[in-house]
């Protein structure tokens, strides 16, 4: 029989994902015997080297972490410091993380549905392809990716680890006049933002299946505003808890068939990143982008992975928004960051990284040393969940179909999470050889 | 091997330059050089040949190519494997950021224990492989140009695929910040307000960023031509930093550079200093 087959898929190299990793799959009998997500990247230590260094080195070396989300990190850990020393940068400080922070979801989601995403809803492989298909929706995407780094720089010098951040605020505050410039590119940048939600709506996605049960996500949620870098956490299945309880309902579990420990949320997989957090939070859009997302007719909440890329568009039509909103009647402030007094204790936050919800916690000293350090970042919160998808997508898809059909399948899946290995393999506890 | 002498010309036949962009231990920081050049991507991508670029959807590691740009250390021993097959499959190869110049910020578990660090990390210490340092990829092939930068800036990799096409090396450039700095007429944050600044040790090539935000460079674009690393360390003390201060400032982004290590044990060795 067909489906009794013994059947080894293997992606030795998955493409268009950050960072790398590979995907094995094996089929007996018509069932998936053993299925994994594979990190192959080095381990950079990063929680080790983070010790002994003061408060202050923490944001330009937690950046190194990751070159596509560098402001998440830097936003964690200065989060986490201020709440531990007590230090309250202000409103001006406050407004403008969140300007910084859109930078980075935009530049962010408009790279994955563009360069890494798109492809595959267009057959091709590349967006270099991709730009003789659709050079319209290419030029546009570059155009709002180049918005976003921009907005990133305005605050950091440069969009890829950039030198702006500093606990308790800014090392400088841009001047008027660019403020001015970038605040009217955002303005004309709506519109496009909109067609991007259009079109990413526009493509041919898998549904899920009339039984698909629902998401199970977690996000940050905030009581006025669509989620970034305050607030607590919030999941479907009724969880609200503040980010020292983390730990109380997120362990890495080691299960059967992997060596590598999973992040369960009180012992199930779960979902962070853009479908959760619109999925617990869509009525904190910014009007513009509910409006564009209720144009669309997408169904709430949703309940396929394959419907990321929509709802990416939709978070950079929020972001770009909510940062022409934010630098609206902008001034220089006197002083644009507050001066900290560190103490000693546990610092702990979360914000919303644009692949979802990144978690730190620093051991502190007296004199602002830190003596241990721990980071979650979404892609090892988000694995688990990913090879569950992957089980039920390829068992649904059918799994006598040709290997190649199967191999195309499963990497979509991976994708649909914009997994950025690069962040996770410093932090997952995986196995890096010797795999059974 | 196929390999010639850099800048000896590419120009044989009417294919295009064959480009590959290679990944080893990194945070993904520096491909981003290409994966955010926006239209320059697109104009890249018609003037030379992407022949592997995993993160852009190419995918042929074993390809012969005219130039491989290399991210990242080399931590493994599969990564050193790795590299090696790179270099026989390339004409030129090109190493961009901290990590594949001087082994980057995960460089400082050289100067640790790091099998205790991988011990404290996984459960399983014996299933993961770290080789005991991070090292630049000039460790362990030939390197026919390096690209600093934490990260690499896409005017260096543009213009070097631009002087590439036209059969040469670009120059290598080692000046110190300090010049880039007085270029962009920005007052000496060190001389006027008494900020630690690497700057007089570091290379240029970011656009002096920290300065121009009124802080001290801390070092992203790594050594610079003749770095006098001591002399730094002598001022930064005089400026109230104590040992373990100006040691923390020397090794952060590129610790494993030879100059910045020795500079930094001495004010361990002046002082009863932590060590940290």
């Amino acid at each position: 029989m067909a489906d009794e087959r013994e059947l080894h898929i293997e992606v030795p190299a998955l493409t268009r994902v950050e960072g790398e990793g590979a995907l094995e799959i094996g089929v007996a009998a018509g069932r998936i015997r053993a299925l994994r997500l594979r990190i192959y990247e080095p381990p950079r230590l990063f929680e080790r080297l983070l010790e002994g260094r003061t408060f202050e080195e923490v944001p330009d070396l937690v950046a190194r972490i990751c070159g596509i989300c560098p402001v998440a990190y830097q936003m964690s850990a200065v989060h986490a410091f201020e709440a531990l020393f007590g230090c309250d940068p202000g409103p001006w400080v406050r407004r403008m993380r969140r300007v910084l922070y859109c930078g980075e979801w935009i530049q962010s989601h408009s790279l994955h549905i563009h360069l890494l995403a798109a492809p595959d809803f267009l057959g091709c492989d590349s967006v270099v392809e991709l730009s003789r298909r659709a050079p319209e929706a290419v030029r546009r995407g570059l155009a709002l990716q180049a918005l976003g780094n921009d907005l990133i720089a305005l605050f950091g010098g440069r969009s890829v680890h950039p030198v702006g951040v500093r606990v308790g605020g800014f090392h400088a505050a841009p001047g008027a006049d660019a403020v001015a410039a970038l605040r009217a590119r955002l303005a004309d940048a709506v519109p496009e933002a909109e067609a991007l939600v259009a079109w990413t709506a526009s493509l041919d996605r898998p549904a899920a299946p009339a039984d698909a049960p629902p998401l199970r996500c977690l996000a940050l949620r905030h009581p006025e505003e669509y989620p970034m870098n305050d607030g607590g956490l919030a999941s479907t299945e009724g969880h609200a808890f503040a980010f020292d309880g983390f730990e109380r309902h997120v362990a890495e579990r080691q299960v059967p068939h992997s060596t590598a420990l999973h992040a369960l949320l009180d012992g199930a997989p779960y979902l962070t990143g853009p479908v959760a957090r619109l999925n617990l939070n869509h009525e904190r859009l910014h009007p513009v982008a509910r409006a564009a997302l209720a144009r669309t007719g997408l169904a709430l909440p949703v309940r396929s992975l394959h419907d990321a890329i929509v709802v990416r568009a939709v978070e950079v039509l929020h972001a770009v928004a909510e940062a022409a909103d934010l630098l609206d009647g902008y001034e220089v402030p006197e002083r644009p960051f507050a001066e900290p007094a560190p103490r000693a204790g546990v610092a702990v936050w979360a914000t919303e990284a644009p692949r979802g919800v990144l978690w730190h916690r620093y051991e502190v000293a007296g004199d602002g040393t830190v003596r241990a350090a721990r980071i979650v970042p979404p892609t090892s919160q988000n694995q688990a969940h990913i090879e569950q998808d992957l089980r039920a997508s390829l068992e649904a898809l059918g799994l006598d179909r040709d290997p190649d059909t199967l191999r195309a399948a499963a990497e979509r899946v991976v994708r649909n999470y914009d997994p950025c290995i690069s962040c996770a393999t410093h932090f997952l506890r995986v196995t890096v050889r010797g795999v059974p | 091997m196929d390999r010639r002498e850099p800048g000896a010309g590419f120009s044989d036949g009417a294919a295009r330059l064959r480009v590959a962009v290679h990944k080893f231990g990194s945070c993904d920081g520096c491909q981003l050089a290409f994966l955010n050049a926006g239209p320059a991507l697109l104009a890249l991508a018609e003037a030379v040949e992407l022949v592997h670029f995993l993160e852009a959807g190419l995918d042929d590691p074993d390809a012969r190519v005219d130039v491989a740009f290399v991210e990242g250390s080399i931590g493994t021993s599969e990564e050193a494997e790795r590299i090696r097959a790179v270099r026989e499959r390339a004409r030129v190869l090109v190493a961009i950021g901290a990590c594949a110049t001087t082994g980057g910020v995960q460089a400082l578990r050289n100067l640790a224990d790091a099998g205790g660090w991988v011990a404290r990390t996984y459960p399983e210490p014996d299933r993961v492989h770290v080789l005991p340092e991070s090292a630049p990829v000039r460790a362990h092939v030939a390197v026919d140009l390096e690209l600093a930068g934490c990260p690499v800036t896409t005017r260096a990799v543009t213009e070097t695929v631009a002087s590439l096409l036209r059969g040469a090396l670009p120059a290598p450039r080692h000046e110190k910040l300090c010049l880039e700095c007085k270029r962009a007429g920005l007052a000496c944050v060190m001389v006027s307000r008494g900020e630690p600044c690497l700057g007089p040790v570091t290379a240029a090539g970011c656009g002096a960023l920290c300065p121009g935000l009124g802080r001290g460079c801390y070092g992203c674009f790594g050594p610079s031509e003749l770095p006098e690393a001591g002399a730094l360390a002598a001022r930064l003390r005089a400026l109230g930093l104590d040992a373990a201060a100006v040691r923390r400032r020397l090794l952060a982004i590129h610790a494993g550079v030879p100059a910045f290590q020795q500079a930094a044990l001495r004010q361990v060795g002046e002082e009863d200093g932590d060590g940290r």
